[in-house]
């Protein structure tokens, strides 16, 4: 058990670290690596104290400590992971409308050109 | 007078673009026919153009939803009243572009599909698509209030309130199916009209039988979004 919210806590450090290099690179943008270490931070946290952990296990009705913390962990991700979906969904949509307003508006100006040329002689 | 503009997405279909156009420029020769090139890696680009058609070039892949919508939309800012959609690989037989504008223009509905079922048999083009087929019809049987005899056809035509939503809003992946949901849950009517369907003359189909299953379940999904994103419109 021990050695396992050793590694943990080693885990969410070194993902803090991970992610404030990457935000200092602008590898990743300040809004989106938010939710990533908050997440650390949660995980951090269960790690360093037993008690909110033992809570947990009780409220789950788990008695495993490690199990425990697993599941803790699991869905800490997976409520990241469905925020990035969110994310990555809103891009996508704005992305697809810019790329057909690009094509469109290169479709008219080459329309326009052409009508120019025809009206120039 | 109502002005008709003949829609052809494509990806990869350099062996087949250039006789589609060819073939829509000799039955409407007065008709504006662009070809929405959906970022081919082939000479579809080259080909469109050889053949005298523009061509509104995506620059990226978007998918056949994405780049059937960037038509639509651009024939919605440039005013056109109707869009008929042919797809580049030259299944759809041109020579029925005039039955759909006229069933269009005399039914006043908001949208017409060429299907190749609608006169109770039509080609073969393998079990798993018929399949497919005979799944979806039974699926939207209860959802649509009607039969439809070729839910997944690509051949199909719009009128400018049809054309309005769709430049707002159209289904990415797959589209066929899901813009039949979208249209009868605003309380837009359709016809269907039997049309000659071709063997592809080029290239291969986007849906393999590995695609299938995923094909269902997009579907399926986007199916029931769409119905129950409506119902609680109306609520």
């Amino acid at each position: 058990m021990a050695r396992l919210l050793t590694a943990l806590s080693m885990f969410s450090l070194a993902m803090i670290v991970g992610v404030l290099a990457s935000v200092r690179r602008a590898h990743i943008r300040v809004e989106y690596s938010v939710s990533w270490l908050f997440a650390a931070l949660v995980l951090l946290g269960l790690s360093l104290s037993d008690a909110p952990l033992r809570r947990i296990g009780q409220f789950l009705g788990v008695s495993d400590a490690p199990a425990a913390l697993l599941i803790a962990a699991g869905c800490v991700f997976v409520v990241v992971l469905y925020r990035t979906s969110l994310l990555i969904s809103d891009l996508k949509d704005s992305n697809i409308a810019l790329a057909q307003r690009v094509a469109i508006l290169e479709y008219r100006l080459e329309s326009l050109d052409e009508k120019v040329k025809e009206a120039a002689g | 007078m109502s002005k008709l503009l003949i829609l052809i997405p494509a990806f990869n279909e350099e062996g087949a673009v250039g006789d589609v156009i060819r073939e829509v420029q000799a039955v409407l020769p007065e008709t504006p026919v662009p070809v929405v090139d959906d970022s081919s890696i082939d000479g579809t680009v080259l080909r469109a153009r050889q053949a005298g058609a523009r061509v509104l070039e995506l620059p990226h892949h978007l998918g056949l939803g994405g780049c059937v919508q960037a038509g639509y939309r651009l024939a919605y800012e440039l005013g056109y009243d109707y869009v008929i959609r042919v797809d580049g690989d030259g299944q759809h037989d041109p020579r029925d572009i005039p039955k759909l504008l006229e069933v269009l223009q005399k039914t006043g509905c908001e949208m017409v599909i060429g299907s190749r079922y609608v006169n109770g048999k039509g080609p073969h083009f393998g079990w798993m698509r018929a399949a497919g087929i005979f799944f979806f019809r039974a699926v939207l049987r209860p959802i649509l209030g009607k039969a439809v005899r070729d839910p997944t056809s690509g051949f199909v035509g719009v009128n400018r309130t049809a054309l309005s939503v769709f430049s707002r809003s159209f289904p990415l992946e797959y589209p066929e199916i899901e813009a039949l949901v979208v249209l009868q849950r605003r309380r837009f009517r359709f016809v269907e009209v039997p049309c000659h369907m071709r063997p592809r003359k080029a290239g291969r189909s986007s849906i393999t039988a590995v695609r299938s299953l995923y094909y269902i379940l997009h579907v399926l999904l986007g199916v029931f979004v769409n119905v129950l994103k409506f119902e609680r419109r109306r609520k």
